[in-house]
């Protein structure tokens, strides 16, 4: 390690302690009547201290704290007033807790040598020695990149920087990636060619402040529900808003403009969009002329898209088109957000991109209450890129292949540029490898492609086709069930370090409890191979805040400047927004206020983007368009949500969302058929759908897995699959598919309260109100 | 009008019952949520509609007036608290009286529970943990002044029309600005009454 700033001693934060007092009077008989879990309600509560921290799951990261009983154990939550959240969790936060001392969590090292054995507990040593010497025994008869890695965006940062350190350095592999790449990549590419720098442009509290709201593919109700009092305080101030979406969903609902078109079609009807404030002359030239290039191509480029051909290819009214350019041109101030629903496609840099052209047109960019932003579907998908864990970039976002670059992290690093692999490939496309036997060892850390990749089948036969698997989690997730060697390792409330949340906002995760028994820190165990590997000399360190310090140096100068963070800094203010170059610098929250972009010449490069269809054909046969999200009640692959009891009991199973015009009464099985595969889920017939379009949430294992059916096409930039869109067609079954129990380690009982909910086969709980009663 | 309450506003709600979980988390009933949370029109909709216990100020309490073991205490601060454990003798008559369906009776302990209004930590100085978390405001605690000057404009009801029947209520709904109608009607209307139409 050659990172030269000093690392500074400090003591954890000391946990805010609750008065005695404040216990409750006389109510404790209550805890036996029924609880989920129960074992964990009958916490010692006096000594009860607060750990302040923020919430694992998605891309807001809101504050609360974690409750720690007397003897260190986490056994509650209390929310807490930090400016992102201001007390509020959703259903997922506030159960999140119920993780750490979950029954089904892993607390020894599991290890077979073949996939027809049962996997036995084995000692760390063992467990290391042998995925050591696999990796030796495979890059030896292979090379080096025949072996590769896949990191998670729900790790810290400092864990992402160190991934991509140690497949760089110390298994010297060119094939890293993470699972953000199945969230918002298409985001990141479209903002770096716009705006040079990857990031939101606004915080959300901009939101407040805007005239106009646009939010187009994103089901914020559910997906992230914490940033909703934002859009109903913008409502509240008069702002008016308009949602893109194919379903109404809770924010579409009360929405001044609901868009449901086609999916698939985003780009289309934005250029349409952008062509009626053109036609209407809504456009800010002055605006347009200062700070941008390439607006003629675009004017001409959307001149083909007046709104009758855009609303024919969409399926929405004309009138539609022209209303929401209207308000959003006529707004003072104007924002758009975005999440998976336009970035998920084949074409999801250009949906994004698209979105970008209109604010800049409109000269929304860059001030109080108008500017653009993504919404990150993962906890540190926005951090959990920034430092080097995607194929292609280096920590602080510097590219792998500019030699400039390269030699900057080498000096930090401590290597030669010789030894410095190039650009890999992308998550899907390292499958593909390993089913072309290309790539033949995986290590996988914090991820769960079998439910969260597009095309099961695909997946199931690259990962069986490697050699060696190796998977770092804290619960046996259907991915790890299919390795050789599971490490143990710790959830965020047992280690410290930071995120970075929609808003590129930084804040600290504080550890509340020690360990299980038996469990390690994901930076442990990669350093501990990295010394088996010969390389522990640049792998020293004793924990996260060592490795932040070397993550700061490394990112200082560059774009994600981490330079200027410190724990301290965070823990004083709540968090900081990067850039941040110095210790007195006060974080940059706003993008873009001197009207400068992150390209050299400080302008804004519009692009411009012709809509092309999906990539999987709709025939007579498929006629129907399947689109997938997410529900309130679970996070991405439901590794960690589909084992507690009260969010099982919420949303025990996936089923299909159906129009009442393809004559399905609710509850019925219904088959639904792409061109990967079919499976049978519960009606859920719905008026809040569109009749050409079907739905399934995502979180669940084959054989309810959306993803068994979704087709693994590329956006050929950011490499994320087509989630949204996929043909398909509905029809009748005789039985529905039953939801797996999610897998746990030989010895442990599954976990009782989860089951019962479980095995309950119909129908759909209305989610979001979203079941036919029977109406008389 | 009301002091420090809670304001329902349904047309906030997105239907994620984060205050299901967050009443479950509730250290006065942990386990068990108190919160109804009802879809008004499924399959047409996903609008959603949170109902906690509306701590009826008059007639007072029914589900305490018709309570034959004197366990449903109303508190000096209009708060109707659950029943006492000790008193309840799980007859459910509160089920029945209350017009807003609120109190649950655990059959296997005999018990009824409802929402005491987080007596635990309103006592305290908290809000109750329901409204606290509520990620949209659909449930806010607070006074009115303070809910009015978060939302200009706002309009709130404490009255509910049981066909003839009026009740005023410590909890207070927000109603559409455009569309107050005083007292708000509550409930179904009643359209037989032993089999015989009553309209
Ligand atoms: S999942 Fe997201 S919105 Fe919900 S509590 Fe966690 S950070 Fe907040
Ligand atoms: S927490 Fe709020 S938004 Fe969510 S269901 Fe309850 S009342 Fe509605």
């Amino acid at each position: 390690m050659t990172a030269t700033d000093p690392v500074k001693a400090v003591s954890l934060p000391v946990p805010v302690s609750i008065d005695p007092s404040i216990a409750p009077p006389g109510t404790r008989n209550f805890r036996d009547a029924g609880g989920i879990p129960a074992d964990q309600w009958h916490a010692d509560q006096n000594g009860e201290t607060l750990v302040p921290t923020h919430c694992c799951f998605c891309g807001v990261q809101c504050g609360m704290y974690l409750r720690v009983d007397k003897h260190g154990k986490v056994f509650g939550v209390e929310p807490r007033n930090h400016d992102i959240n201001r007390m509020r969790l959703c259903p997922k936060g506030i159960n999140a807790y119920q993780q750490v001392n979950h029954p089904d969590r892993l607390t020894a090292p599991l290890m077979r040598r073949s996939r027809d054995e049962e996997f036995k507990e084995a000692s760390w040593e063992e467990a290391l020695d042998f995925t050591v010497s696999e990796i030796r025994r495979i890059q030896q008869a292979y090379g080096n990149d025949a072996f590769g890695l896949l990191g998670g965006a729900s790790l810290f940062s400092e864990k992402t920087y160190l991934v991509g350190k140690f497949a760089r350095v110390a298994l010297k592999t060119k094939h890293v990636d993470y699972n953000g790449r199945l969230c918002m990549v298409s985001a990141a590419g479209a903002n770096k060619l716009a705006f040079g720098i990857d990031r939101a442009g606004n915080p959300f509290s901009d939101i407040l402040l805007t005239d106009c709201l646009l939010i187009a593919g994103s089901n914020v109700g559910e997906c992230f529900p914490v940033m909703t009092q934002y859009l109903w305080g913008a409502r509240d101030r008069g702002a008016s808003l308009i949602v893109i979406d194919p379903r109404e969903t809770a924010i579409a609902r009360t929405a001044d403009i609901h868009v449901a078109l086609k999916p698939g079609t985003d780009a289309a009807f934005f250029n349409a969009v952008l062509h009626v404030i053109v036609a209407e002359g809504l456009t800010d030239e002055t605006y347009l002329a200062a700070h941008t290039t390439g607006w003629e191509e675009v004017k001409q480029t959307v001149a083909a898209y007046p709104p009758a051909r855009s609303a024919e290819i969409c399926g929405i009214p004309a009138e539609q088109i022209v209303q929401v350019a209207r308000v959003f041109a006529a707004a003072d101030k104007a924002m758009a957000w975005h999440a998976r629903g336009i970035e998920h496609h084949s074409q999801g840099v250009e949906n994004c991109l698209t979105v970008i052209n209109l604010c800049v047109a409109t000269g929304n960019i860059g001030k109080p209450g108008a500017g653009y932003g993504t919404i990150t579907g993962q906890g540190n998908g926005q951090g959990g890129r920034e430092h080097g864990q995607k194929s292609d970039l280096l920590p602080g976002g510097r590219s792998i292949s500019n030699p400039e670059h390269r030699a900057q992290i080498c000096r930090i690093w401590g290597i030669e540029e010789s030894e410095l692999p190039g650009a890999g490939t992308s998550m899907m496309e390292m499958v593909w490898q390993m089913q072309r036997r290309e790539i033949r060892g995986l290590i996988g850390i914090c991820n769960n492609p079998f439910v969260s990749l597009p095309n099961y089948a695909v997946v199931k036969d690259g990962y069986d086709t490697a050699e060696f698997h190796a998977q770092f989690d804290f619960f046996l997730s259907e991915t790890a069930a299919n390795a050789h060697v599971v490490f143990p390792v710790t959830t965020w409330a047992e280690d410290e370090g930071v995120m970075a949340n929609a808003e590129a906002r930084v804040v600290k995760h504080n550890k509340a409890q020690e360990p299980p028994a038996g469990v390690r820190t994901d930076t442990w165990v990669i350093c501990e191979l990295a010394r088996r590997l010969g390389a522990g000399h640049h792998f020293d360190f004793p924990g996260s805040r060592e490795v932040f310090e070397e993550l700061r140096v490394a990112s200082a100068g560059t774009v994600n400047d981490y330079y200027g963070i410190t724990y301290e800094r965070l823990e004083e203010t709540g968090g900081i927004a990067w850039p941040c170059p110095s210790t007195e610098h006060p974080g940059t929250p706003r993008l873009f206020e001197d009207g400068r972009t992150c390209h050299p010449d400080g302008k804004i490069h519009m692009q411009v983007v012709e809509w092309h269809p999906p990539m999987d054909a709709y025939t007579e046969e498929y006629p129907l368009s399947l689109t997938t999200g997410r529900t309130v009640a679970h996070f991405l692959s439901g590794n960690q949500t589909r084992r507690l009891g009260a969010l099982v009991e919420q949303t025990p199973r996936p089923w299909v969302e159906v129009h009442p015009s393809h004559g399905f009464r609710n509850g019925d099985p219904v088959r639904v058929v792409t061109r990967r595969g079919s499976e049978v889920f519960p009606a859920l017939v719905t008026e809040a759908i569109r009749p050409d379009t079907v739905f399934i949430p995502y979180h669940w294992p084959v054989p309810t897995a959306a993803n068994a059916l979704t087709i693994d096409a590329l956006d050929p930039r950011s490499k994320i699959p087509e989630y949204k869109v996929c043909a398909a067609r509905v029809e009748a079954a005789d039985r529905i598919d039953e939801v797996p129990a999610p897998p746990t380690a030989p010895g442990q009982e599954a976990y009782p309260e989860a089951q019962v909910s479980r095995t309950d086969p119909l129908p759909p709980t209305s989610p979001q109100g979203r079941g036919t009663a029977e109406r008389s | 009008m009301m002091g420090r309450t809670i304001f329902i506003d349904p047309g906030r709600c997105i239907g994620c019952q984060a205050c299901v979980s967050a009443c479950r988390e509730c250290d006065s009933h942990r386990g068990k949520s108190m919160i109804h949370l009802d879809y008004t029109e499924p399959g047409m909709s996903v609008a959603s509609l949170p109902t906690v216990c509306m701590h009826c100020e008059d007639p007072v309490a029914p589900c305490a007036e018709v309570c034959p073991a004197d366990a449903i205490l109303v508190t000096a601060d209009g708060v109707v608290q659950q029943a006492d454990t000790t008193r309840c003798i799980g007859c459910a008559n509160c089920v029945n009286a209350c017009p807003f369906g609120v109190p649950k009776i655990d059959l296997q302990a005999k018990l009824q529970m409802k929402c005491n209004l987080c007596y635990d930590r309103t006592a305290y100085g908290l809000a109750p943990m329901c409204a606290t978390v509520c990620p949209t405001g659909a449930l806010f605690y607070g006074t009115l002044e303070e809910l009015q000057a978060e939302r200009p404009g706002v309009q709130v009801a404490d009255s509910f029309a049981f066909g003839d029947v009026m009740v005023s209520t410590g909890v207070a709904m927000v109603v559409p600005a455009d569309k107050v109608q005083w007292p708000v009607p509550g409930g179904l209307p009643v359209v037989e009454v032993n089999g015989v139409d009553v309209r």
